[in-house]
C-alpha cells in the first residue's frame, strides 16, 4: 500500500517538473518555488500544493490549470489541488539553476537574500522601508553599471532596468 | 483559534473593503498614467490592493458562513453589497482630482494620488506587521503575503512624494494642497471604535491607535526630507470605517458593481 503510494507521488512530481511558469517559461513552477508540495492528504488523497508569488499574481489561475492538465496527462486520479499562503512566496526559493535560466533569458535574478518568507516570524524587525540591496548584474554584458528605470515592470514580480555600459534595458526579478 | 464574532468579521471586511475601494481607485490610471512606467506601476499596485482584497474576502466569507451560515463569495462583497454596507477609509474613496471636488472639475492630479499612497501604505506597513501575530491564523498568512507588498508600495509612494516635495514649485505647491486635503482623513486610522476593542480583546488585531506615533514619525521623516509641511490637526473624523462614506463613494461603485450586476453570475 504504502509502495503504491509513494509510486503515484513520485509520478506526480515528475510529471510537474515539466509544468512552466505560464509568465517566464524557461522555468518551472518547482523552480520558481511556486510548486509547495506534492503529498497525501489526511484524508489519503494526492494533494498538490501551490502558492501564489503576489496576492494578485494573475497567473494563479492558469498555474492551477496547468498542473491539472499535467496531471490528467499522466493519467494520475484524483487528486486535488490546495493553495497555500504560509509560508508566505519569498525569491529566496528560486533555484540555482533556474537563476542561470532566468539570467540566460535576459532577466536579471534576485540579488541578496531578501531576508522573507520561511525565515521571516513574526520577531522580525520590521522593514518599514526597502532595505538597499546590490544593483543587479546586467544579464546581456555582466556590467555592474545598472540603473533602475522603473520599480515595476511588465509583471508584478519585475522591475525595469537598463545597463550603463552595454546600454540594454532588461527586466529584474524583484527580490521579494 | 476561537469562535467567529460579529466584531471579527467586521474587522476582516474593513481590511478588505479599503484595499478593494482604493486599488478600484488607482486603477483609474491604467492608460491614463502620466509616463509609461508609472501607468504600470499603478496598475501593479492595484493588482495587489485588489489580490489582497480578494483574500480577505474570502477569509470573510469563511466568518460569515460559521456566523450566519450564509453562503458568500468574494465577489458578492465586492459587486453586491450597497454603500451603507461598505466600511473602507474615506481616504480611500476619494477622488483624485483633489481639494477642488464638490466645487470644480478638474483634471486628475497625480500628488493626490502619491500622497494618498504613502500615507495608506505607511499605515499598512504597521498593520500588517502587528498582524503577523494574529490569533487568527488565516488573517496572520494574508499579513505575511501582503507585508511584502506593502513595502514596495511605501518605497514607491516616498521616492515620489519626496520629487514632488523637493521638485520643482508647481510639483511642490500641489504636493502640499494634497497633503493638506488628505492628512486630515488619516484621523479615521486611529479612532478606536467596539469593533476594534473586541478584535484587539481577542487578540486578533491591535488597535491601530497603537502605533500612531510610530506612523507619525515615518510620516515626518518623509515629508521633512520632501520640504512639506503637515497641516494643522483637524477635530473632525471621517466615518467611511461606520459605513457613512462621502458623496464620491457612489461614483465608486457605480462604474465597479455595474457590470457585475447587469450580468448576474457572467463567467469568461
Amino acid at each position: 500500500m504504502q509502495a503504491t503510494a509513494d509510486r503515484a507521488l513520485e509520478r506526480a512530481w515528475a510529471a510537474l517538473e515539466a509544468v512552466p511558469d505560464p509568465e517566464i517559461p524557461v522555468v518551472s513552477i518547482r523552480e520558481l518555488g511556486i510548486l509547495r508540495d506534492v503529498r497525501r492528504a489526511d484524508d489519503g488523497q494526492l494533494e498538490v500544493v501551490i502558492t501564489p508569488t503576489y496576492s494578485g499574481c494573475p497567473a494563479m489561475s492558469q498555474i492551477a490549470e496547468d498542473v491539472a492538465h499535467a496531471l490528467d496527462a499522466a493519467q494520475i486520479a484524483p487528486y486535488r489541488i490546495a493553495t497555500t499562503l504560509t509560508p508566505a512566496w519569498t525569491t529566496d526559493w528560486i533555484t540555482d539553476e533556474a537563476r542561470e535560466k532566468l539570467r540566460a533569458y535576459g532577466i536579471a535574478p534576485p540579488t541578496g537574500n531578501c531576508g522573507g518568507g520561511a525565515a521571516s516570524g513574526p520577531d522580525e524587525k520590521p522593514i518599514t522601508f526597502m532595505p538597499k540591496l546590490p544593483a543587479p548584474v546586467c544579464p546581456r554584458c555582466g556590467s555592474k553599471h545598472t540603473e533602475r528605470l522603473a520599480q515595476f515592470g511588465s509583471t508584478a514580480c519585475k522591475a525595469l532596468y537598463r545597463c550603463l555600459d552595454c546600454r540594454e534595458p532588461f527586466d529584474y526579478f524583484k527580490p521579494y | 483559534m476561537t469562535t467567529p464574532t460579529q466584531e471579527h468579521l467586521a474587522y476582516v471586511l474593513r481590511l478588505a473593503d479599503t484595499a478593494l475601494i482604493l486599488g478600484q481607485r488607482n486603477t483609474e490610471w491604467c492608460g491614463h498614467g502620466p509616463i509609461l512606467e508609472e501607468d504600470i506601476a499603478l496598475a501593479n499596485m492595484s493588482l495587489d490592493l485588489i489580490g489582497q482584497a480578494r483574500l480577505l474576502y474570502t477569509h470573510a466569507a469563511t466568518l460569515d458562513k460559521a456566523l450566519t451560515g450564509r453562503e458568500r463569495t468574494e465577489d458578492d462583497y465586492a459587486y453586491f453589497r450597497a454603500e451603507r454596507e461598505f466600511a473602507n477609509y474615506t481616504l480611500a474613496e476619494l477622488p483624485h482630482f483633489g481639494p477642488l471636488a464638490g466645487t470644480t472639475h478638474s483634471a486628475n492630479d497625480y500628488a493626490v494620488t502619491i500622497v494618498r499612497n504613502f500615507l495608506y501604505a505607511s499605515l499598512m506597513a504597521h498593520l500588517w506587521t502587528a498582524l503577523l501575530r494574529s490569533a487568527d491564523p488565516q488573517l496572520a498568512a494574508i499579513a505575511e503575503r501582503s507585508i511584502k507588498e506593502t513595502r514596495y508600495h511605501v518605497h514607491h509612494a516616498r521616492e515620489w512624494l519626496i520629487r514632488f516635495g523637493d521638485g520643482t514649485e508647481e510639483s511642490h505647491r500641489r504636493a502640499q494642497a494634497a497633503l493638506d486635503w488628505l492628512m486630515p482623513y488619516t484621523r479615521e486610522f486611529f479612532s478606536t471604535d467596539a469593533v476594534e476593542t473586541a478584535v484587539a480583546e481577542a487578540g486578533i488585531a491591535p488597535l491601530t491607535a497603537q502605533f500612531e506615533s510610530a506612523w507619525r514619525a515615518d510620516v515626518q521623516a518623509a515629508l521633512d526630507e520632501a520640504t512639506l509641511v503637515a497641516p494643522a490637526p483637524v477635530k473632525h473624523v471621517s466615518t467611511g470605517k461606520l459605513g457613512e462614506h462621502s458623496e464620491h463613494m457612489g461614483f465608486v461603485l457605480a462604474e465597479m458593481q455595474s457590470l457585475a450586476r447587469q450580468h448576474p453570475d457572467a463567467r469568461w
